[in-house]
């Protein structure tokens, strides 16, 4: 049996989903909104009350010099997604026109703009923060949400193309960013088991691209750079990624100029929370009618 | 000249260490020198191409590329037999 596409059905026949004909591009109902608004709320409670984020939003498309300068070409070409606009002029516009009547590739002509889709929610930070100059004496925390793209259309809800990520991230010393995410990992299985889901904790790797990036995800993996929480969404003997516990070392921070106070470079590391995946096991788990949801989940959501 | 030349010749090149090779014995440990994730792959794909090998994916990871000795010893075992002689 194909559990993916019965759970993508059962989502888009209860009207959760909306289809757009593009595989992993769909409306959300306001129920599924409210799902991921209420689980956001969740997210605060659990974040430590004593540590006070520097609240941004960016939006889904950030500069395209930042984004090249990032690296993110050298490990994942095949992810990104860059905005290209029409930039001609009045003849080209016609010989634009005929090409869309004629059924031709009328994108051949479009230039890349400076804008490139947002591939993780803090990609856009480490430059903006880096620019403020050396961090202050505390370091730095960052409470941050995007919409994010990723090329990689499926018919698997839980790898959309246009998804959000909710993340907090941490710049500073070494100490002060791996104790960081130390808490986040001990605080990350409590929120998830506090609406029911089953949890666990793995070591990971990033989709890096070619065997070059064979061994980096092999490296990441060694190092114990990264780890998920693994939680059951379209199926329950493979289960999907619902937040990552990233540790960069001083790759942004060497990338970006990016200082603590005292003028080491900066490590950095980040917990993201990806909130479709997380709404996806919430509907696997307890059912398509938030209303019937457990007595306690709903009361953790809802209050 | 011998692979374990030519290894440290490729490491001072693609290696981006800062340090001296030189001053590298053959088991110091290349990561603790400041060798980067990013300049590992290069060293990696400079070495297939020099010694026109290719690592399995078994092989590509952290440790083969640890030290001077372990690289050497795993292109000695990738690399055509004439070569090693
Ligand atoms: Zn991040």
């Amino acid at each position: 049996m194909d559990m993916q596409s019965s759970l993508l059905d059962r989502l888009l026949a209860a009207g959760l989903l909306i289809d757009t004909g593009i595989d992993g591009l769909y409306g959300r109902s306001g129920a599924f909104e409210d799902v991921i608004a209420r689980f956001e709320k969740l997210i605060d409670v659990h974040a430590p009350a004593d540590a006070r984020p520097e609240v941004i939003r960016f939006p889904p498309g950030m500069n395209r010099t930042h984004f090249e300068g990032s690296g993110y070409m050298k490990s994942f070409p095949q992810l990104a997604g860059t905005v290209h606009s029409f930039c001609g002029c009045e003849l080209d516009h016609a010989n634009l026109l005929q090409c869309i009547a004629e059924g031709g590739d009328w994108t051949e002509g479009q230039k890349a703009t400076d804008v490139v889709l947002t591939p993780a929610a803090c990609y856009p930070l480490y430059p903006v923060i880096a620019k403020r100059g050396p961090l202050p004496e505390g370091g730095g925390l960052f409470d941050l949400q995007s919409y994010c793209f990723r090329h990689e259309p499926s018919k698997d809800p839980a790898r959309m193309q246009l998804f959000r990520m909710r993340e907090f991230v941490r710049m500073g010393t070494p100490d002060q960013v791996t104790e960081f995410r130390e808490d986040w990992m001990e605080r990350g299985q409590a929120l998830i088991s506090a609406v029911g889901l089953d949890v666990e904790l793995d070591t990971a790797n990033d989709p890096f691209f070619g065997r070059a990036g064979k061994m980096m995800g092999n490296s990441q993996r060694e190092q114990k750079l990264k780890f998920e929480l693994l939680i059951p969404v379209t199926s329950s003997a493979k289960k999907t990624a619902c937040l990552s516990f990233n540790y960069h070392q001083d790759h942004f921070g060497t990338t970006w100029g990016l200082t603590t106070h005292d003028g080491a470079t900066a490590h950095t590391a980040c917990v993201g929370f990806g909130l479709e995946r997380i709404a996806l096991a919430l509907f696997a788990r307890h059912g398509l009618e938030t209303a019937d949801w457990p007595a306690d989940v709903r009361k953790a959501l809802w209050g | 000249m011998s692979i374990i030349e030519d290894v440290r010749e490729i490491i001072a090149s693609h290696g981006k260490l800062p340090v001296d090779v030189a001053t590298l014995a053959d088991d110091a440990d290349l990561y603790a020198a400041g060798l980067s994730s990013f300049a590992s792959v290069q060293l990696m794909l400079a070495l297939e191409e020099r010694f026109d090998i290719e690592f399995p994916e078994t092989m590509l990871n952290r440790k083969t590329f640890a030290s001077i000795g372990a690289i050497s010893s795993a292109v000695a075992e990738l690399a055509p037999q004439e070569r090693v002689a």
